[in-house]
């Protein structure tokens, strides 16, 4: 840890003048939002439904500890992708433009503005690590809260396999998506409370409402365990 | 119809020496065929073989290499598609293991359990899964048969006819007068007509926006009329005329050679002239024997047929009930058909059933709207559970989102029926 960070101090000297000049981080930190549904960053974040992105500046892609990354990035990554400010500049505005089928459902940033401040504040938690004690913890990876109950039911792969049926006819098993997002290898949890935040209408989609309106607990709570497990 | 079982269509069933593959049918295994490589039979093809890794022997007999998407059509006509971005060709389905059989399906014994193909070959099977698609009932639309689909063509088969109206319509004169006559119910994909009637308006409008157009129309309502009007005259106003049955609409017929229209006796000089008639299950299911009028009626519970319970039809052939009749719906009733097939051969769990449904339109660029259904299996039918549609005065961002996810619905559901 200490060399990775000392590498990144020496690196980093050719990305902050860019960044700090044209990022605004308490703005990236409001962007921000826009990403925290699938990943943490700052004090005790961890790995959800994507990486979590403590150190993510310099770091080669692909290796967060213990995370699942699809194919595709892994391919990008043997081929020697680091992320630094100009390939996750890149990423953010366009990930397939990087990794052709990464799980990571999001269309890009467009604004170039957008980009530098969301990376003014992502850079915070990389290579100045004395702040991060300092920054709060990012919000849950979701928006909604289920009873514990409900949580703790084991689901059933198998049934979840053929129950999956329902949501492969929109919803790639490979994890790859534009327009529909991804739902392969969530953790189980985050993938149980979005279907009941469908279920009783906290998030608003009129299919997925439908769909998650008629899954019983366990039906769901078997889908999680399905979907999480999946192979590509 | 129950009288006579072994029935071929009129081809000659005697060339030689095209199929091998099929008759080294591996020893004591349970043999499905699969008829049709279309939205149902892809994904019942694709899914047995998948799931019963290797204790099923899948055959699928279609006879087009490649598979062109009717869904997203539309879309090529009004400029938002390649034709070769429709088209699915089925190596991913025989690197998954299933048998795939370039032919004709030309005729069922029931008795003997074998489909016999136009190339000759026999194929036994222990199953038979039908998902041939449609026909058009012939004499529906007077003055229309087949021999007239290149003066005026359907284009409700993807592909040359989906080209060929393209071609016509990008040749019309200046000003002139493009044609539609809609079917009457039940037919394929229930807003597919006004989407193409919307894809066309886009079309002409940057082309030749002085053009007009006509619809003939035999039925007093259609799937999402309020979003499709709203629509038109949001973008295409005064284009877009709509006979409906109350002005004669349903006693339309036209005179191919002389590319004129006649409803209820007015007859219209016309430049482009898109017939769409009336349909029933694709012919090879009339030749099994499994259907009674225009449809092959089934059980809801695993889509197995009312008339035979080795048969099952899925898609557009059936008569199930409530669904429309789509690629979702086919592609969602082949994952019942396949549990349920899989658990008659080899005793695997048996899951209820369970069907949904949600078709996306597009009116103009990013005016996406889209109406979508979940399905239960009763006694008599598919029957509706609960359902959602499109509000008219949406956002511009709420369609805009609509149309993105109508592209990743198609990615997503190409991706479930091929591999
Ligand atoms: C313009 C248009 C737009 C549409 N848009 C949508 C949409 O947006 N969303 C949606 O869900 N649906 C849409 N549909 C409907 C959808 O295309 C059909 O409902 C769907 O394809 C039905 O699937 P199927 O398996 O029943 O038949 P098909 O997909 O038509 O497949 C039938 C297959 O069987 C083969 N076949 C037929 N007879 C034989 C035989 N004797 N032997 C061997 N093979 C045979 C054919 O070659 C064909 O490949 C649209 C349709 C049209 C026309």
């Amino acid at each position: 840890m200490i060399v990775r960070l000392l590498l990144a101090l020496v690196l980093l000297a050719g990305t902050t003048a860019q960044a700090e000049q044209g990022g605004d981080a308490a703005r990236g930190e409001e962007l921000f939002n826009q990403c925290s549904g699938c990943h943490q960053v700052g004090q005790g974040a961890v790995d959800r439904i994507g990486p979590h992105l403590n150190f993510i500046f310099d770091r080669a892609a692909a290796t967060a500890d213990g995370y699942r990354y699809s194919a595709s990035l892994k391919r990008a990554a043997d081929g020697g992708l680091v992320w630094n400010y100009e390939t996750l500049d890149a990423f953010l505005e366009n990930p397939r433009a990087i990794a052709s089928r990464t799980r990571m459902s999001f269309r890009g940033i467009d604004d170039q503005q957008d980009r530098d401040d969301l990376l003014a504040y992502l850079r915070k938690f990389s290579d100045d690590p004395q702040n991060i004690p300092e920054s709060a913890p990012t919000a849950a990876a979701v928006d909604h809260t289920v009873a514990p109950e409900i949580l703790a039911i084991v689901g059933d792969p198998a049934y979840g396999e053929y129950l999956s049926g329902e949501c492969t006819s929109c919803h790639q098993t490979s994890g790859a998506g534009e327009g529909i997002p991804s739902i392969t290898r969530w953790p189980a949890d985050d993938f149980v409370t979005a279907m009941h935040a469908y279920k009783v209408g906290v998030r608003a989609h009129p299919v997925m409402q439908m769909m998650a309106g008629r899954l019983s607990d366990e039906e769901i709570a078997a889908l999680a365990a399905y979907f999480e497990q999946v192979e590509e | 119809m129950a009288l006579q079982r072994r029935t071929f269509l009129g081809v000659a069933a005697a060339t030689a020496g095209t199929l091998a593959a099929p008759m080294v049918l591996a020893q004591g295994k349970p043999r499905v065929v699969v008829i049709g490589g279309g939205a149902g039979g892809a994904t019942v093809a694709r899914y047995i073989a998948k799931d019963s890794d290797g204790a099923i022997d899948v055959t699928l007999v279609e006879p087009t290499r490649a598979y062109y998407t009717c869904f997203f059509s539309n879309l090529y006509i009004g400029g938002f598609r390649e034709m070769n971005a429709l088209g699915h060709s089925y190596g991913g389905l025989a690197a998954g293991g299933v048998n795939v059989v370039h032919d004709w399906a030309v005729g069922v014994d029931r008795d003997a359990k074998t489909v016999t193909l136009a190339g000759g070959a026999s194929l036994p099977y222990d199953r038979l899964i039908l998902s041939p698609g449609i026909d058009f009932v012939d004499g529906s639309v007077p003055g229309w048969d087949l021999s007239a689909q290149n003066a005026m063509p359907h284009a409700y088969k993807a592909g040359s006819q989906t080209e060929l109206l393209k071609a016509q319509l990008m040749a019309m004169p200046e000003g002139g007068v493009f044609a539609m006559v809609a079917p009457p119910n039940p037919y394929r994909c229930p807003p597919g007509p006004y989407e193409r009637v919307s894809m066309v308006a886009h079309l002409l409008k940057s082309v030749n926006p002085t053009a007009k157009i006509l619809i003939a129309d035999p039925k007093e309502k259609f799937s999402k009329q309020g979003l499709f009007e709203e629509g038109w005259a949001n973008h295409y106003d005064g284009m877009i005329e709509r006979v409906g049955p109350d002005f004669g609409g349903a006693n339309t017929s036209v005179d191919p050679a002389a590319m004129t229209v006649d409803i209820d006796g007015e007859v219209t000089k016309v430049d482009v002239c898109n017939v769409i008639p009336a349909m029933k299950a694709g012919r090879i299911a009339d030749i099994a024997g499994v259907t009674d009028g225009n449809w092959a009626p089934v059980n809801a519970a695993d889509m197995s047929s009312k008339i035979d319970p080795n048969i099952y039809v899925l898609g557009d052939a059936s008569a199930q009930g409530d669904m429309p009749k789509s690629g979702f719906s086919a592609n969602s009733q082949a994952k019942v058909c396949a549990n349920a097939v899989r658990g008659a051969l080899t005793g695997s769990t048996v899951f209820p059933a369970r069907f949904a449904n949600t078709c996306w339109s597009l009116i103009d660029t990013n005016d996406g709207v889209k109406v979508g259904a979940t399905y239960e299996a009763t006694d008599e039918k598919i029957a509706k559970v609960d359902g959602f549609i499109s509000a008219t005065g949406e956002s511009a961002d709420v369609r805009a989102a609509t149309y993105r996810e109508s592209e990743g619905w198609y990615d997503g559901i190409t991706a479930d029926m091929f591999g």
